[in-house]
């Protein structure tokens, strides 16, 4: 695929912010989900997060975007100068508009705020060639498969032109053939922007991240931190990948049984 | 199919009345049959479809005014949570009046002309609208509104694309709800005080025992409603496009 053309959607900003977390305690009814939890995010790179059920990962990106009202102690900082609108979002839920057509919900953003333009919706037709979705402009969500629709929602947040993306499970209600698709699509096109990608997949973890954390049970605190080398999205039998899998797993294996 | 399994359910019904007939023996000033019936209709056709006229012109006047202000409160309702908190008690207190005991003082009010029924079928119309409507705004998909929010929508923007269109099927519902009450409205209005309209004529038939006459009204009065409600059941069916069954594979 020439994706690589359009990743310049996300490269606009010239040093994706870092995300730092600092003391940051949150208690939920009664219990500590997270104790004093720092956590620094590198800019400008896709950063997994893994860890058991219920440990807080999506909590974790809920905070940044401020979507929770949640009260926390410590500090959340996005450190980016004074740029206002630095957060996309996307989910495991494809949150598609289903009476809006698959080219009106990839330009969503656009028509929330008003801002929608020709250049826009060319942009928005590109990206639907880049990914496959040429000739579904017009289509309803609800005739489109899951793969498809998840692909319209990545699109959807790309055209958010956000230095931030922020992923909560984003393929894992996909099938494994739509999954690595997506992932790959995903992995070329967010290149250069900070991305928080929370997953429960070490495979997918190690495919896309160029750092990966693991989170431990509640309350959750920064387990391990892998830096890998290569460009993401890796290839299934990349030696990187080879090299940490089993380390990840018995990781998230101790996690679960303790 | 829909249309076979209809005639045969009208025809089922029709038959059921006439056994009725037959098995109580019922004079015919009580319970006519379905052909006298039918011969009354056709017999006295121009001076039914007369009152069919004043009767209808009140259903519709009150349906399209009551989903009118019905839609409008909601709006206002979902927009402005200060008025919300005004307006929600005086929609449920107005609910504890008996809508049907208010006909003398709207009669009293608006006259013996339509105002008084329109004003009746829009006092029955309104809160099964305004409530579901609201409701159906209030249960917008709060991962929706997340999105929405992190996408810096402005509120009438997110209103448009997002929260109304998630309440129309249950602004539906409350339609239909409303345009089978809609006739209830504007006959009890007649009943209280008119000069035409199939009420005024049911009221005048009985006076006269001519039972046939009554029950050719309520025979043109139950189409009439019948009809009205596949009108509207069809043109949400049109306005919902994308809440089709056999639109998912």
């Amino acid at each position: 695929m020439r994706v690589d053309s359009l990743a310049a959607r996300t490269q606009n900003h010239k040093q994706a912010p870092a995300i730092v977390f600092d003391n940051v305690s949150l208690t939920l009814a009664g219990l500590p989900l997270f104790d004093r939890l720092s956590l620094t995010v590198v800019g400008g790179q896709c950063t997994c997060v893994l860890g058991p059920s219920g440990c807080g990962k999506s909590t974790l990106l809920r905070l940044i975007s401020g979507t929770t009202s949640f009260g926390y102690q410590g500090t959340i900082t996005i450190d980016s100068g004074a740029e206002k609108n630095k957060i996309a979002w996307m989910s495991q839920n494809d949150l598609l508009l289903p009476w809006l057509s698959l080219l009106d919900n990839i330009l969503l953003g656009a028509k929330l705020r008003h801002e929608e333009s020709a250049a826009l919706r060319r942009q928005a037709r590109h990206l639907m060639v880049e990914a496959g979705l040429a000739g579904y402009e017009d289509a309803l969500p609800a005739t489109l498969s899951g793969g498809m629709r998840q692909r319209g929602a990545l699109l959807r947040t790309l055209m958010e032109d956000r230095p931030v993306l922020l992923m909560d499970e984003p393929f894992s209600a996909l099938d494994a053939l739509a999954r690595m698709k997506l992932q790959d699509l995903s992995a070329r096109l967010t290149r250069q922007a900070t991305v928080l990608l929370v997953t429960h997949d070490p495979m997918e973890a190690l495919r896309m991240g160029q750092t990966i954390v693991v989170l431990s049970k509640r309350p959750a605190q920064v387990k391990s931190v892998v830096a890998l080398a290569g460009i993401p999205p890796r290839n299934m039998d990349d030696p990187e990948i080879q090299a940490n899998l089993s380390g990840l797993l018995s990781q998230l294996m101790d996690e679960s049984d303790r | 199919m829909k249309a076979i399994r209809l005639t045969l359910l009208g025809g089922g019904l029709l038959l059921l009345w006439q056994l009725l007939v037959l098995v109580t023996d019922a004079p015919h000033y009580i319970l006519p049959g379905p052909l006298p019936v039918l011969y009354a209709i056709i017999s006295h056709w121009s001076l039914l479809l007369h009152h069919l006229q004043t009767t209808l012109t009140e259903i519709i006047l009150g349906i399209i005014l009551g989903s009118f202000l019905g839609v409008a409160a909601a709006l206002t309702m979902t927009l402005s949570p200060l008025l919300k908190r005004w307006l929600l008690p005086v929609l449920v207190i107005s609910q504890a009046i008996p809508v049907f005991a208010l006909a003398p003082i709207l009669v009293l009010w608006f006259g013996y002309g339509m105002a008084s029924k329109v004003a009746m079928a829009v006092l029955i119309i309104f809160f099964p609208v305004t409530s579901s409507f609201y409701y159906g705004m209030q249960r917008t998909e709060p991962q929706l509104l997340e999105l929405a929010r992190i996408m810096d929508g402005r509120p009438l923007a997110i209103m448009r694309f997002i929260v109304i269109p998630s309440a129309l099927p249950a602004f539906a519902s409350g339609l239909r709800v409303a345009t089978a009450v809609a006739p209830i409205g504007a006959v009890v209005g007649e009943w209280v005080g008119s000069s035409a309209g199939l009420g005024f004529y049911m009221l005048h038939a009985n006076a006269r025992m001519q039972i046939d006459l009554m029950f050719a009204a309520l025979a043109l009065l139950s189409a009439v409603s019948l009809l009205l409600y596949f009108i509207i059941d069809f043109a949400m069916e049109k306005l919902i496009f994308w809440d089709k069954k056999g639109i998912r594979q």
